[in-house]
């Protein structure tokens, strides 16, 4: 098919999927699905807006936004999920921010703590309970840096001032107690959890930090929650290139790594989405630097690291170009071991805050396409960012509900779709080859040069597994 | 207190920290219990086109089907109505209603299965109200049924939900009861059971037993469905015909007892005979399991379940002496503690510390009970309402053999430096075992293969080369 004939052929695909809609939910999916053309005339996809009641939804809420992803991996801070059992439970141990550090003593990441509501506390109110339960996570936890409260739906419905709460217990416990209103009702998925997140670090955290002298090379990560020790490979990088990187936001971060967020030279954003607005508070009020760059694939790892190093001075300069000529074999060595194995293959994305367009280069160094790909809660910046790291032809879907996706699969026959759990098993019973792309399917890291084999290694043995050809039974 | 490192963490192995970590009073860290609308999916899950409908958030829609997801690794159908901020104010009709209608269109389903969430249940949404003005409304037909479950997450767990959502689909499908018309067949409910083999296994049995049954709900094809190729929104589930005709059943039998006390009352509230067992879980159960089938149906127990039943023994005096003497510690769901410590009791194994987060005064009565009338239960406590950084506290403080219990039970494990057999839910971080029955007969070898496989490679890992012998 010619380029304009994959165009024509996708929107006729769109407007075929629409069809299973009523009117009004018809009306609406249309304005969040696009087709890349030459033009760019229809690539504008609008986000950020109400799920459509009713049409299973891939979304989550703030909660998870503010705890699972900003909150959660932080990991000196006792993070309590105040409500009832059940939005802690389901955000407990499942997300892969690996943290170095004692378990019980420094380290709470793979911990629950819960208030647990009963009715009694839907009807009284939680804070005393609360206060309480602070009382109890010093007493048992002394090494903990701070406490964080993460309020779950009912908390916002009964009014309880958890705000009240974390002043006085702050000061009698003389520890840093952080309210966090990430109620799930907030906004209309993770995204605002995330805002909602960054506003807590902003206002009880940042510049309130033992005061530090900022060497000339630190820097920091933003917005990198070490999903499977990602961090760790990116941060090899940059060390090699001679930067010293003093925090990470907030993957195997620590209270005090949030407080001095902006004691560096220059911040490094690598999820956008999530963690923008704090890199653009520490820039207006501290006058922090801060850059994208994107780690995924040995083509934009090395455009990265020139962007990076431009930043810097001569010495820093002259280390990248180092680190890029040290690593070109090793690269070309893992793209011609599996270049010829997924040459030309197609992929379908769909995730959440930054890989559906910055995973792109890494398909593309194993000659792999992305021919569709789309955000779970990504806002209009994200789409801008992300089209022109397309080719013409790219379906764009936002917040894609369970069937459209599953149609445009059938219809547009990716060799691998890479997207989340809630996904996963569907697209495995069609046969078709799948990796979770928010835990990496339980391998990783995919960052940085360390990661590149293991994508590549991964990629493959989704594709090229001999199981998808079991499936059919030989007398059928 | 000191706060170095090192000593805090040898403090929180420490008898004096077990005081302090029992003394809490309000903070709970590492339940053993998820919350109601977890266990309404599951039991919505079972019914032949039923489509599970969240009111509430989405993002308890998101994370129920992904612990499940996780569980099974199977895809879990579920719709939100997306409420947020406005319908806080404003009430969750308009959703409700428009989520209806979409989800109908959508998805086909033969009943809709709504539960609802912490906001619906904060703010008192009517639903039943909202459903009938949705159909006045005509956002969806009707005849279609929609079971209604109010699944507050501040009470009970997600056996509690299970619960309610059964009754609710029960109530919604099932025609009144006419004594001139009853069929002949057993309706059997298994309760919040997460081992899709166990289903096949309760099936299996009743096929052998030529009983006419009914499995309700029965998720064993949707949570365990083939890969053929193709994906089916509903693969299977009890059939909708035999739901309509579950209050003309000869007799119900449920095999759990703390996660089906609602729909047990309600059953009998219309005259339906209703029995209970103990979760068939060792031979005991099982033996209990078989005689109830024979005497509701008035059948003779067939020869092949005799022979099943002794090879089951066959396979207990194999290997009795792995188990009797050792030291467990469990925890989980009432209904699988109790069968869990009975088989283990069977076996001469010694529970020690039982932490069960989701316990009732009734279920508390029964394991007292159990454990009382062994000679290897007497070494027993019962921990209700305690969570796994208690259980974490009782195992380095009075060390066990073996933790038995779902993956949450990995760290507690680690750290008290003893393997964990993974029964229960959820088990996310180990294949398959789902797929293998753990009540039944079989169930008895599987659990022993299980229990006394992992005690052998837990030795042959530490033996020095004198001990590491080729008979074990």
């Amino acid at each position: 098919m010619s380029t304009r004939e994959t165009i024509d052929f996708r929107k006729q695909v769109v407007e075929e999927v629409l069809e299973i809609y009523p009117e009004k939910a018809k009306k609406n999916r249309r304005q969040h699905i696009a087709v890349k053309d030459s033009e760019c005339s229809s690539c504008a996809v609008k986000s950020n807006t109400k799920t459509v009641p009713g049409i299973m939804t891939a979304r989550g809420c703030a909660y998870a936004g503010a705890k699972g992803v900003v909150w959660g991996p932080v990991k000196d801070v006792v993070h309590i999920s105040h409500g009832p059992v059940g939005c802690g439970y389901y955000s407990w141990g499942n997300r892969r921010n690996l943290a170095d550090g004692e378990i019980g003593v420094d380290n709470f990441v793979p911990f629950l703590f819960t208030s647990d509501f009963q009715e009694s506390d839907i009807i009284y109110g939680g804070d005393k309970k609360l206060e309480k339960i602070i009382s109890e996570v010093v007493g048992l936890f002394p090494n903990a840096k701070g406490v964080s409260v993460l309020s779950e739906c009912p908390v916002g419905l009964i009014g309880d001032d958890i705000e009240s709460v974390a002043r006085r217990t702050s000061l009698e416990h003389n520890l840093p107690v952080i309210p966090v209103r990430c109620e799930g009702f907030r906004g209309i998925s993770q995204s605002l959890g995330h805002h909602i997140a960054n506003d807590a670090i902003r206002d009880h955290l940042i510049g309130k930090g033992p005061a530090r002298e900022i060497g000339p090379y630190d820097i920091g990560i933003i917005g990198d929650y070490n999903i499977g020790g990602d961090a760790w490979a990116s941060k090899k990088i940059l060390e090699e290139m001679g930067l010293k990187v003093v925090n990470i936001w907030t993957g195997d971060s620590t209270l005090e790594m949030l407080q001095n967020g902006h004691l560096v030279k220059l911040n490094l954003i690598h999820c956008f989405r999530s963690m923008n607005y704090i890199a653009k508070y520490m820039e207006e009020t501290y006058g922090t630097p801060w850059i994208e760059f994107n780690f995924f694939g040995p083509t934009k790892i090395k455009e990265s690291i020139l962007k990076i190093a431009a930043q810097f001075d001569e010495r820093i300069m002259e280390k990248a170009l180092k680190v890029i000529e040290k690593y070109t074999a090793p690269m070309q060595k893992v793209i011609d071991t599996y270049r010829p194995r997924l040459e030309g293959k197609s992929v379908m994305l769909y995730v959440g805050g930054l890989r559906p367009r910055h995973i792109v280069g890494a398909y593309e160094d194993l000659g792999m396409e992305v021919i569709g790909t789309g955000y779970e809660f990504a806002h209009k910046e994200d789409y801008e960012k992300t089209i022109p790291a397309l080719k013409e032809g790219t379906l764009i879907y936002d917040d894609v509900t369970a069937l459209e996706l599953e149609e445009f699969v059938k219809k547009l026959k990716p060799d691998l779709v890479g997207s989340g759990i809630k996904e996963k098993y569907v697209f495995e019973k069609m046969g078709l080859p799948f990796r979770q792309m928010h835990s990496w399917d339980y391998s990783g890291p995919y960052h940085g040069y360390e990661g590149f084999p293991i994508f590549a290694r991964d990629m493959d043995m989704a594709i090229n597994s001999p199981t998808w050809k079991a499936i059919k039974a030989p007398w059928k | 207190m000191e706060t170095c490192t090192k000593v805090t963490k040898d403090w929180l192995n420490t008898q004096e920290y077990r005081e302090k970590n029992f003394a809490r009073e309000k903070l709970v860290i590492n339940p053993a219990k998820a919350c109601q609308p977890l266990g309404a999916l599951l039991c919505a899950l079972g019914i032949e086109g039923s489509l599970p409908f969240v009111h509430g958030s989405q993002g308890c829609a998101a994370y129920f089907r992904s612990t499940l997801s996780r569980h099974y690794r199977e895809p879990v159908a579920a719709v939100s109505d997306s409420m947020t901020e406005d319908s806080a104010v404003f009430g969750g009709q308009s959703n409700l209603i428009e989520g209806l209608k979409n989800a109908n269109t959508l998805y086909s389903p033969q009943v809709i299965s709504i539960f609802t969430s912490c906001m619906a249940e904060v703010i008192g949404d009517d639903i039943n109200a909202y459903l009938g003005n949705a159909k006045d409304q005509e956002a969806i037909p009707k005849d279609l049924p929609v079971a209604l479950a109010n699944t507050p997450s501040f009470k009970g767990s997600h056996i509690t939900g299970y619960d309610s959502m059964l009754k609710g689909l029960i109530d919604c499908l099932a025609a009144p009861r006419q004594e001139d018309k009853l069929n002949e067949r057993l309706y059997v409910v298994p309760g919040f059971d997460t081992y899709t083999a166990n289903l096949r296994e309760y099936k299996r049995l009743l096929k052998v037993m030529d009983t006419p049954y009914t499995l309700l709900p029965d998720q064993s094809e949707v949570l365990d469905a083939p890969n053929l190729g193709t994906y089916e929104l509903y693969p299977g589930g009890t059939p909708i015909t035999e739901m309509k005709d579950a209050l003309n059943a000869a007799s119900f039998l449920f095999t759990q007892t703390y996660s089906t006390p609602t729909t047990r009352k309600y059953l009998a509230s219309k005259g339906v005979p209703v029995e209970v067992i103990s979760m068939p879980i060792g031979i005991a159960g099982t033996d209990k399991f078989i005689e109830s089938v024979a005497k509701i149906t008035g059948k003779d127990v067939p020869e092949e379940i005799t022979l099943e039943r002794g090879r089951s023994i066959d396979a207990m005096t194999d290997a009795h002496q792995y188990i009797h003497g050792k030291k467990f510690a469990l925890f989980g769901d009432p209904d699988v503690l109790i069968g869990v410590v009975s088989f283990l009791l069977e076996m001469g194994g010694e529970p020690v510390h039982i932490v069960c987060s989701n316990s009732t005064p009734l279920f508390k009565k029964a394991m007292e009970s159990l454990l009382g009338s062994s000679p290897y239960g007497q070494g027993a406590t019962l921990y209700a309402g305690k969570d796994l950084w208690h259980l974490r506290s009782l195992l380095v403080t009075d060390p066990v053999d073996m933790l038995i219990g779902d993956s949450h039970g990995k760290w507690a494990a680690r750290d008290a430096d003893i393997p964990l057999v993974r029964i229960g839910f959820p088990i996310t971080d180990r294949v398959n075992l789902h797929r293998y029955p753990i009540v039944g007969y079989s169930g008895v070898i599987n659990m022993i293969t299980m229990i006394v496989n992992t005690f052998l490679e837990e030795k042959d890992r530490t033996s020095s080369d004198t001990y590491f012998e080729m008979m074990r």
